[in-house]
């Protein structure tokens, strides 16, 4: 992969100089604080909107809701911010004439390529990272401490299917020029995933199915298969690149 | 796709190249012989097919038939051995707009293996040459048109190519600008190979050792200049006549237009421009004529053929129905099979 190391560093660069890892850590970290702040205080937030004209029961929140809150709240704004961050990666790079001035350079196809998915990664890994840190802090603040090792694993995990979704438009940003056509296959790839994964033989073995291994360790429970969907995402990631690498290295710039 | 060997005394050797868009016909088998060192001048109406030459000879484009190699390399779209001897400027080159002019230098230094002392010296150099050294640290989405053309002229040079591949390189560039790079060109010559396209008549008879002439995909020619001009270039009598004779003008135009050596006449301004077939008959004649019409003149010549004269003898005017609505030339269609 001749030149890898050269563009990583200039993709990385990029990311920051055009402020989308300020701004997607920024969006995380908010994320990651306003998860457990939720879910201690959605229940007293009802009961208050409601008055004395409704008599609503809810459970007292548990660690277990501040978890699920974050849960949700990365697998929809974090899927949604991989799409934006991988819609133009390959796309704009085309259509303004950029790709063409790396690749008259002694650079491979699959060099330009790799490093875009790494720095789209390392934005949307440092993002988690912050958002993972924030949670964590504030539902130890508001309810109980969760388990250290098992809450950075459910990190990883939740961070594994985000670069899914990243790798899976990153795929479209290679096959057209648009970057909205790009968008659109990412957007259609997260509700197809979503409809798919109610089937729990095929669900468990796509990125969505990492869900349910990654709230078992961030709670600190037992006898969780984390091997499968890790493995089976991994694959699929690798899966897309290959073909975003076989398409791209014949494309005419 | 196979080319040439390393030793071989040419740069490009391209056999038959071949593209086509659909039923749009860009190249139409086109060979192409450049020798290695030499500065060689691609000429061609808009939409001729040089930039699509140049982005097949560069691995951006794929021919639809035909080999070609470049210094030795096969030309193939993921090929960074090729990438490695060559430099290119795009006739509109494009830029990361948030990275500073000195950056994009080093960016591509590092490509080109390049690090430490050595790189910094080649990149202040280049931006020194280039006339960028004062805006080396301002960012690329602030600079000129012609700052940008510098900006890719510096980095096609960055790594002393063994072959530089020039498309338009001039079109973006002030008067001073135009001057100092076909200097820069100019210089290079006998250590690297250059191919510049252009519609610049005059740029290519400054600087170029050899000239193709490419119209509609095909190669109408191919030399150097003078062998061109004593192939190609008809010779041509200038004469101006003295103002206030509008009658008696039009008469000796008519008069010329008969005679026998003449192959064309055209006014150009208030210049009888007269294309003949034998200039020692012809200077004869045409004297003859001007005293029998009775036409004063302020001047009469004989001019050197030019490259517009060859480059208009071999290609021609396009006729209006030939043009699309940029004013390029249409390119040849073919039907799809």
């Amino acid at each position: 992969m001749t030149g890898l190391g050269t563009l990583l560093r200039k993709e990385l660069l990029e990311q920051w100089r055009t402020t989308r890892l300020p701004v997607v850590a920024t969006v995380f970290l908010l994320v990651g604080l306003s998860s457990p702040l939720l879910a201690r205080f959605t229940p007293e937030l009802l009961k208050a909107v409601a008055g004395d004209q409704f008599q609503i029961t809810l459970p007292s929140p548990t660690v277990a809701d501040a978890y699920d809150q974050l849960a949700k709240n990365l697998g929809q704004f974090g899927a949604l911010i991989a799409v934006l961050l991988a819609m133009g990666a390959m796309a704009t790079e085309k259509e303004r004439g950029t790709a063409a001035l790396i690749l008259t350079k002694p650079v491979s196809r699959a060099a330009f390529l790799v490093a875009k998915l790494i720095a789209i990664a390392t934005t949307l890994g440092v993002s988690t990272t912050i958002a993972a840190a924030g949670a964590w802090f504030y539902t130890l603040v508001l309810f109980e401490p969760l388990p250290v090792g098992g809450f950075v694993a459910a990190a990883i995990l939740r961070w594994l299917a985000l670069v899914a979704y990243g790798s899976i438009t990153l795929l479209g940003s290679t096959l057209t020029r648009s970057a909205l056509a790009a968008a659109g296959l990412g957007v259609a790839a997260f509700i197809v995933l979503g409809i798919l994964s109610i089937a729990p033989s095929i669900g468990r073995f796509l990125p969505t199915g990492l869900g349910a291994p990654a709230r078992g360790l961030a709670l600190g429970q037992a006898g969780v298969d984390v091997l499968g969907p890790t493995i089976a995402t991994v694959v699929l990631i690798a899966g897309l690149v290959g073909v975003a690498w076989l398409a791209f290295r014949r494309q005419e710039l | 796709m196979t080319g040439a060997g390393p030793t071989s005394g040419q740069a490009i050797e391209a056999r038959g190249l071949t593209k086509r868009f659909g039923s749009i016909v860009a190249l139409d088998g086109l060979d192409l012989d450049v020798p290695r060192g030499s500065i060689f001048g691609l000429l061609g109406p808009n939409g001729a097919g040089k930039t699509t030459t140049i982005r097949i000879l560069t691995g951006l484009a794929r021919p639809t038939a035909g080999t070609a190699s470049v210094v030795g390399v096969p030309v193939g779209l993921d090929e960074p051995e090729l990438r490695r001897r060559l430099g290119y400027l795009d006739q509109d080159p494009r830029f990361y707009s948030w990275m500073k002019g000195r950056e994009l230098l080093e960016l591509v230094a590092r490509l080109h293996g390049l690090s430490g002392t050595e790189l910094r010296s080649r990149v202040g150099k280049m931006l020194a040459v280039t006339g960028l050294s004062g805006a080396a640290e301002r960012r690329i989405g602030g600079y000129s048109g012609g700052m940008r053309q510098r900006l890719g002229i510096a980095q096609a040079l960055l790594h002393d190519p063994q072959i530089l591949f020039l498309d338009e390189p001039v079109s973006s560039l002030d008067p001073e600008g135009r001057r100092d790079l076909l200097e820069l060109i100019a210089g290079l010559r006998g250590e690297a190979t250059v191919v510049f396209s252009t519609h610049v008549l005059s740029d290519v008879e400054r600087i170029c050792d050899r000239i193709a002439i490419i119209h509609r995909g095909r190669r109408v020619t191919e030399g150097p200049l003078e062998d061109l001009l004593a192939a190609h270039a008809r010779p041509i009598i200038r004469i101006l006549p003295a103002p206030g004779q509008d009658e008696l003008v039009a008469a000796l135009v008519d008069r010329l237009r008969a005679a026998p050596w003449t192959t064309d006449v055209a006014i150009a301004g208030d210049v009888i421009r007269v294309t003949v077939s034998d200039p020692e008959t012809a200077a004869r004649g045409v004297l003859s004529i001007v005293a029998a019409t009775e036409v004063v003149i302020d001047l009469f010549e004989r001019a050197r053929p030019t490259l517009e004269d060859v480059f208009l003898e071999l290609v021609g005017p396009a006729a209006p129905d030939e043009l699309d609505g940029r004013g390029f030339v249409r390119p040849r269609e073919v039907s799809d099979r």
